[in-house]
């Protein structure tokens, strides 16, 4: 900001204005947010730490919401706009309310072949919704996956990017009133719990250790640099 | 051909239950080849790998060895291994994240060493779940164990490892949008040159990308030699590699195989491998290396499972997957499909690409349901031409990445091998096999 400040009216207190500003901080517990500082530290820039951090505060909110977007770009110093503009790029990340459980049911060549578009089309039928609804009880997201690379159990099927193996219509029923049920729970965590192990301890070599050799190199990338420019006359 | 007694080089543990921990890990043989790489120089490691002329498992084929002796020259600043797995039908590094965790780490440690870089990269697509888990416990095993972090083994050698988590989006398995993604941007592909990771990569520093299979080669290759590796294989594919087998076959799965020796015909039909087409039925067509590769016919079938063979018959082993189509496959609807999948996932920055890939999609779909007309044929063919000029193999780059060339791969192969089951999808409104 520059320049004069407006001048204040000496008048009563200004009402509290209508829209609502969002600030940062407060919306992720403190334990995740020890967790998010974790993570940020492991890379040489805060903003490589983005993607993890979405999927941290997917596993605290089932999605990613708009309060946690503004935390995280506080977080990794960039705008809340740049985050959700970079988080919209990836599938797995979700900036609208997605159910307790996501079925992803792979239609991609292999599992093309093996009965995936009838699958998915049982399972739209079965749940009462089309892909990329949520049942109504906000147990189940249903998705059209592409290939998530377990195409010798085809059809595929994931709930929240946990395996479940090869389904059929009979099964894949069975499985969604075992996940109803919480029958599931040990294997298939509850919303997009992406990673339960975490990393022990920090970064595990120094950053002044690591300053030092990357200073080393960045010595010898100037060297070579003037030796290029040597070149060129 | 036949189907040779090769040693399991990536492979070896998988039966064991217990292969991803470390003690089943120890007590294998792990990280001994990491510990006798310490005893080397970092140019004598080097050496080996390329003595084993150990070609990348990524889908380009580069050798390992060659790229690092290249880098070699230039101080490399970081290592990123490839783990996003997402080009359809392939499936071969799950398995090595899931089952043998220690393996990738170990392999990652010996190529930091070779390139003595400090800090290293593991960038796991987020679909896996298990896998993520499985790498990150390893690793805090591998940290406990003295192999990772500050003066490793004793050795004076300090190396930093994060295993870093995708999130969806096949494009982020191209090394420069891999890199981005790894920034925390969006994954878009870097325009070469100037953007090789080996020249600008990573926060704009040098920085080697290498593909989860290929470093999980290395632990044995330290402990047996590059010659040993070499002695495998035949010509420029050496070694055992991982395939990927599914579609219509009796036992889809990932078979770990010596190059050349074998053929897709043994890889299909041996009763120990993929089994045969179930019902006996008639083989139509399969894709060798992953959709972004133009199909084979029975006609090709006794090839052998080699990089330079398949490319000489006008195709790729690319990522090491292989689609078995049986008789009753529509053409039309599988090319279809893979068409769909590229027009989701280009990444929209070049035009051939993402205009390209929704019109083809679009026609594609209209015949398959019955409402093409007979020029759409040539509208076809004429549409991948302005993707791939000259629709050649390899095919020519008119745009930032190899995405947007491989579009055409699935379309050509269709219309060229069934070109009637287009013409009776267009004329009789419909799908002959239903
Ligand atoms: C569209 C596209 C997707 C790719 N996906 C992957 C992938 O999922 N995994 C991988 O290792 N390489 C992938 N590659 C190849 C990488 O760009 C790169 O060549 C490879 O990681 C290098 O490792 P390598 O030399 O060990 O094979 C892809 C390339 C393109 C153009
Ligand atoms: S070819 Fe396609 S995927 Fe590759 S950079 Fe261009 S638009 Fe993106
Ligand atoms: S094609 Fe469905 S998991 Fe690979």
């Amino acid at each position: 900001m520059t320049g004069e400040p407006p001048p204040t009216p000496a008048a009563a207190p200004v009402p509290a204005p209508a829209v609502r500003t969002r600030k940062a901080g407060g919306h992720l517990t403190p334990e995740v947010l020890d967790q998010a500082r974790q993570l940020i530290a492991l890379y040489p820039e805060p903003r490589s730490a983005l993607i993890p951090l979405c999927h941290l505060a997917q596993g605290q909110d089932g999605w990613l919401c708009p309060d946690a977007i503004v935390e995280i770009a506080d977080l990794v110093g960039l705008t809340p706009a740049e985050v959700r503009g970079t988080a919209s790029f990836y599938d797995m990340l979700h900036t609208e309310p997605v159910g307790t459980y996501v079925v992803s049911v792979c239609t991609n060549i292999a599992c093309l072949l093996r009965g995936a578009e009838e699958l998915l089309e049982h399972a739209g039928a079965s749940l009462g919704i089309g892909v990329g609804g949520t049942t109504t009880d906000g147990t189940i997201t249903l998705e059209e996956a592409e290939c998530l690379a377990d195409c010798d159990r085809a059809p595929c099927v994931q709930v929240n990017h946990r395996y479940v193996g090869a389904q059929t219509p009979e099964s894949f029923d069975r499985l969604v009133a075992d996940l109803r049920a919480g029958a599931r729970d040990g294997e298939v965590p509850r919303h997009g719990t992406l990673i339960r192990v975490r990393r022990s301890g920090g970064l595990r070599v120094g950053r002044d250790r690591i300053a030092a050799e990357r200073a080393a190199m960045a010595e010898a990338k100037a060297r070579r640099a003037a030796e290029a420019e040597k070149g060129d006359h | 051909m036949a189907i040779t007694e090769a040693p399991k080089i990536v492979t070896a543990r998988m039966g064991h239950p217990d292969s991803h921990t470390l003690e089943r890990y120890l007590a294998t043989g792990g990280y001994e080849g990491l510990r006798k790489a310490l005893t080397m120089t970092p140019e004598a490691v080097a050496a080996e790998v390329d003595a084993a002329s150990l070609l990348g498992r990524g889908g380009a084929g580069f050798p390992a060895g060659r790229k690092w002796s290249m880098l070699r020259k230039n101080p490399v600043s970081y290592l990123v291994v490839n783990g996003d797995e997402s080009e359809p039908a392939t499936f071969k590094d799950h398995l090595l994240v899931e089952r043998d965790p220690h393996q990738l780490i170990e392999g990652v440690l010996i190529a930091a060493y070779a390139l003595q870089v400090s800090q290293a990269f593991i960038y796991l697509r987020g679909e896996f779940a298990l896998g993520l888990e499985r790498v990150q416990a390893a690793l805090n095993d591998a940290y406990d164990h003295g192999a990772v972090g500050e003066d490793i083994f004793g050795s004076g050698f300090s190396i930093d490892l994060v295993v870093h988590p995708g999130a969806g989006a096949y494009i982020c398995g191209e090394e420069t949008a891999l890199i981005e993604s790894l920034e925390g941007k969006r994954g878009f592909p870097r325009i070469k040159p100037p953007f090789f990771p080996a020249a600008i990569g990573l926060y704009g520093e040098p920085t080697v990308v290498n593909n989860v299979e290929t470093m999980s080669n290395l632990p044995w290759i330290m402990l047996h030699g590059g010659a040993a590796f070499a002695a495998l294989g035949e010509g420029k594919s050496t070694g055992t590699r991982l395939f990927a087998l599914a579609g219509h076959v009796r036992h889809p799965g990932v078979f770990e195989i010596e190059m050349v020796k074998t053929t897709f015909a043994d890889l299909i039909f041996a009763p120990v491998l993929g089994g045969g087409i179930p019902g006996d039925r008639q083989l139509k067509a399969f894709i060798p290396g992953g959709v972004s590769a133009p199909w084979f016919g029975p006609e090709q079938v006794d090839l052998p499972l080699g990089q330079d063979e398949v490319a000489g018959a006008g195709s790729m082993l690319g990522s090491g997957s292989v689609v078995v189509m049986d008789e009753d496959t529509c053409a039309v609807r599988a090319a279809w499909r893979i068409t769909r999948f590229f027009a989701r996932e280009s990444c929209g920055q070049c035009t051939p690409c993402r205009e390209g890939s929704g019109w083809l999609e679009r026609i594609m779909a209209r015949i398959e349901s019955g409402h093409g007309r007979e020029e759409d044929l040539d509208l076809l063919l004429d549409a991948c031409d302005n993707i791939a000029p000259g629709l050649t193999w390899p095919p020519q780059q008119t745009t930032i990445c190899v995405l947007g060339p491989s579009i055409p791969s699935s379309i050509g192969s269709a219309i060229k091998m069934f070109r009637d089951e287009f013409l009776v999808h267009i004329k009789e409104g419909g799908c002959p096999f239903g």
